[in-house]
């Protein structure tokens, strides 16, 4: 990272050129790529895969999977049959990936369509030898359990296809709008942040870093991290502009009042800024990072761009503790994941399938005063008797439940006391994540 | 049963206790401990009222019973308050001396720390304490009284803490409402400080930790001065809540598990240990693993204290405080918890011992009382400031007063 700044200062600020396609899967996501579309995306190819033909965005190709057993019907809100639609036209989704070095994928979840065919096409990007980006949204807790289960369900299948999944709930946005908004407004207001979150990501592509921070290095961040991993983009111009992105961060709605920077593991923070970025500025607005969230790993990454004049936009990438060690199912033939059977959340979240090297600690070391065969005839019963049963398949694990399960007991009514972005009415050990096991 | 005028009372309307104690200050101007009521605090969390009517059934349990064990009738009390909203910091007031002779009078002094407390507070908030620490005559540092000596320009340095108006005002209304006067409110880390510390612990420098049901109050003394105060909204609810939802046992079992089972210290003894509980009918209710219980008091302890030695270590006071540290309120009887405050400060930490006044013994050993001692402590320095200053003339006004019937 380091050799670059100073092999080429000057030619920072310039984009890279970088084949980018970006699909939207499904109505919310062909409507939300149309928004991209009228919008700055320079340089991206916009390629909108439906079902049926309910919405069209302007200056999207646009596939559409047509199959006679559905008589244009689309996928009628069932993910299975998006699926299957998905794989009969998978040659298709493959050639309009061909090209691509990056790309990006933008759905709602819970539907049909999104559901099914966005594992699919990330699948077929990925053969076609490009890099996956998954944004995606979920619906709002008013959908209904079912539409929450099946987006539970796609995301889990995404997250084993794609590179990087960034994951957008409905419901975060809602938290922004007044108790009298429009329905409508609710999903334009989630679909804006969504699109926020992208271009932050484009920009991290698109801009020659004087600190790069490379797509690989995101999107194993995003592997890595398979607990919610959260993003905020802020943008301030002027002369305090550096306080004005400080100010606005941690009021993020998608960062939960600050919360999730003092929780998270890993924190990606990407500047970029105009000629004039100063680097007091960057000073300022890492040492207030550092501040929010002292637990982290942060990479830094910084760009400058002659557009940028006067302007700076923080994008941060958040990704919280694990919540589980292994919630993946295994990919099934030809990378194809394996159909969770239940929605994640239940029993197969709870199965470890490696068991632990750990001794147990039941084993007793016979007293040294018996004899040799004494001694080893106790050691073979407690092998005897351990052996069997930890060969018995896959031992049930306690999880750690995710925080905002946690209730607060008697203080759930009271004010809580934050201290600097913790919610101290939660058991200590709940928050600094020890085990008690 | 007359309410002289030498008794004092301290009320403290804690989270998990109401506590009135009664003092007397006897002619040589030596206070003793005369009396004390408590009752069990309903509709009180973190410190702050939540059901006023609750507190006010608590309040007037804990006056009778003190009244009863003091022989006297309480018509005023000093009211200890503490919650989450109260902050303290150090401010500094400056006032020019005019007179031509460029002698500092009385009126100059009281005018300084006027300044000293016109800050710019929150809209809602209101000066609890404004507590001198130095004076500055012409920048010459560490001057006591100030009074009759020359300069020309006056400086103090004073403490003020501060709170949100409303929230200190009801528990001032529900006092009132009881027809008790309220003489003054004071900070309970505050009160607790003056019962604990001796003046020479306070010329050394020394930390208060008053661990109650619902907060933390903290107080910091150097150079005879308080320096530092603080209020963590953390205290024993939060151990007994943690308990019951990491144990999942009801509330008041953890409660009950916190008092019988519980420590700051996880020892070898209790690794793997487990012990079976029943409910009230004798029927098994869960299985409780002690290093749990132990692990999670511990962690939420330790918590406590880090936040404290942040807070201490921001303001640069940590290497102040050379008589150690003194711990009290319900939380210091926490077994070991002096071991696990050493650890985490890295300073000498012993439990704080209610020694500067004298009474009632059994009173005055228990660390939950050094709050309300604190206030009756406090009552009594106004109380001599009051006495002290009558002139000649009205002294004689009052003896006859008091010999002619009104």
């Amino acid at each position: 990272m380091d050799s670059e700044i100073i092999s080429q200062p000057l030619s920072a600020g310039e984009t890279k050129k970088r084949s980018v396609t970006i699909f939207g899967v499904g109505t919310a996501g062909i409507t939300m790529a149309g928004q991209m579309a009228a919008e700055d995306f320079t340089g991206a190819k916009f390629v909108a895969v439906n079902t049926d033909n309910s919405v069209t965005a302007a200056g999207a190709e646009m596939i559409h999977l047509e199959s006679k057993m559905l008589r244009g019907l689309g996928a009628g809100g069932d993910p299975e049959r998006g699926c299957e639609l998905a794989e009969e036209n998978f040659d298709r989704l493959k050639t309009a990936c061909a090209g691509a070095e990056v790309v990006f994928l933008v759905t709602g979840l819970g539907g049909g369509t999104g559901t099914g065919v966005s594992p699919v096409l990330a699948r077929a990007a990925r053969e076609s030898g490009a890099l996956v980006l998954a944004f995606v949204t979920l619906p709002f807790a008013c959908e209904g359990n079912q539409r929450e289960r099946h987006a539970r369900q796609g995301l889990e299948q995404l997250k084993t296809v794609a590179d990087g999944v960034i994951c957008l709930p409905h419901q975060k946005a809602a938290k922004l709008l007044e108790e009298h908004a429009g329905f409508a407004d609710a999903f334009r207001a989630s679909a804006h942040l969504l699109i926020e979150g992208v271009r932050g990501v484009w920009r991290l592509l698109m801009y020659r870093g004087l600190i790069e921070i490379h797509f690989e290095e995101l999107c194993a961040l995003l592997r890595a991290g398979h607990g919610e991993s959260c993003f905020a983009t802020v943008e301030s111009a002027g002369t305090t502009r550096a306080r004005d992105a400080i100010e606005k961060l941690p009021a993020h709605p998608l960062l939960d009042g600050g919360q999730a920077l003092t929780e998270a593991e890993t924190v990606l923070v990407s500047l970029l800024g105009g000629p004039d970025l100063s680097m007091a500025d960057v000073n300022r607005v890492m040492a207030d990072l550092n501040e929010h969230c002292p637990k982290a790993r942060i990479i830094m990454g910084a760009a400058v761009a002659e557009s940028f004049h006067d302007r700076l936009a923080v994008t941060i990438i958040a990704t919280g503790r694990q919540p589980r060690t292994s919630a993946k199912p295994a990919p099934g033939k030809n990378g194809k994941p394996a159909l969770t059977p239940d929605a994640p959340g239940f029993d197969t979240e709870l199965l470890h399938p490696t068991k632990p090297e750990r001794p147990s600690s039941r084993h007793v070391p016979p007293a040294p005063a018996l004899s040799v065969e004494q001694r080893e005839q106790i050691l073979a019963q407690q092998t005897g008797k351990r052996g069997p049963v930890r060969k018995a398949g896959p031992r049930m694990k306690q999880i750690t439940l995710p925080l905002d399960i946690v209730n607060k007991g008697r203080f759930d009514k009271s004010e809580p006391t934050i201290h600097k972005g913790e919610d101290l009415d939660l058991p200590t050990y709940v928050r600094r994540g020890v085990a008690l096991n | 049963m007359f309410d002289s005028p030498s008794i004092i009372v301290g009320l403290e309307i804690g989270t998990s206790k109401i506590c009135a104690v009664v003092g007397e200050m006897n002619d040589d101007g030596v206070l003793n401990i005369i009396g004390v009521g408590q009752a069990r605090t309903r509709g009180v969390r973190k410190g702050e009222i939540v059901d006023a009517r609750a507190v006010e059934e608590g309040v007037r349990h804990a006056i009778v019973e003190a009244e009863q064990m003091a022989d006297v009738e309480i018509r005023s009390v000093y009211l200890g308050v503490t919650g989450g909203h109260i902050r303290g910091f150090n401010n500094r007031g400056v006032h020019p001396v005019v007179s031509a002779d460029r002698e500092i009078s009385d009126e100059d002094v009281l005018d300084v720390v006027k300044n000293a407390k016109a800050i710019n507070l929150p809209q809602d908030n209101t000066v609890l304490h404004a507590i001198r620490q130095h004076f500055l005559v012409d920048g010459h540092d560490g001057v006591t009284d100030p009074v009759g000596m020359l300069g020309a320009r006056l400086e103090v340095d004073v403490h003020v803490v501060h709170g949100h108006l409303n929230r200190l005002q009801n528990a001032i209304r529900v006092v009132k409402g009881m027809q008790l006067e309220v003489n003054e409110v004071v900070f309970n880390g505050l009160a607790s400080s003056l019962a604990v510390l001796s003046n020479a612990q306070k010329e050394l420098g020394a930390l208060v930790i008053d661990i109650g049901g619902g907060t933390t109050d903290y107080v910091v003394y150097s150079g005879g001065v308080i320096k530092h105060t603080g209020v963590l909204a953390v205290g024993g609810d939060h151990v007994t809540n943690d308990l019951a939802f990491g144990l999942k046992v009801p509330q008041g079992r953890a409660e009950q598990l916190k008092i019988e089972n519980g420590s700051a210290f996880i020892d070898e003894a209790v690794k793997g240990q487990t012990m079976n509980i029943t409910s009230e009918l004798g029927l098994p209710l869960n299985t409780v693993n002690l290093e749990h219980l132990r692990r999670i008091m511990v962690m939420r302890l330790e918590e406590v204290f880090q936040l404290i030695a942040q807070d201490l270590e921001q303001a640069g006071l940590l290497e102040y405080l050379r008589a150690g540290v003194f711990l009290c309120g319900g939380g210091a009887r926490i077994p070991e918890i002096a071991r696990l405050a050493e650890q985490v400060l890295e300073l000498p930490v012993t439990l704080g011992k209610t020694n500067t006044v004298s009474g009632l013994k059994s009173t005055l050993d228990q660390p939950e009382f050094a709050t309300a001692i604190g206030l009756v402590r406090f009552g009594s320095f106004k109380f001599r400031k009051r006495e002290a200053r009558p002139t000649f003339g009205q002294n004689l006004k009052n003896v006859f007063g008091k010999l002619l019937p009104r």
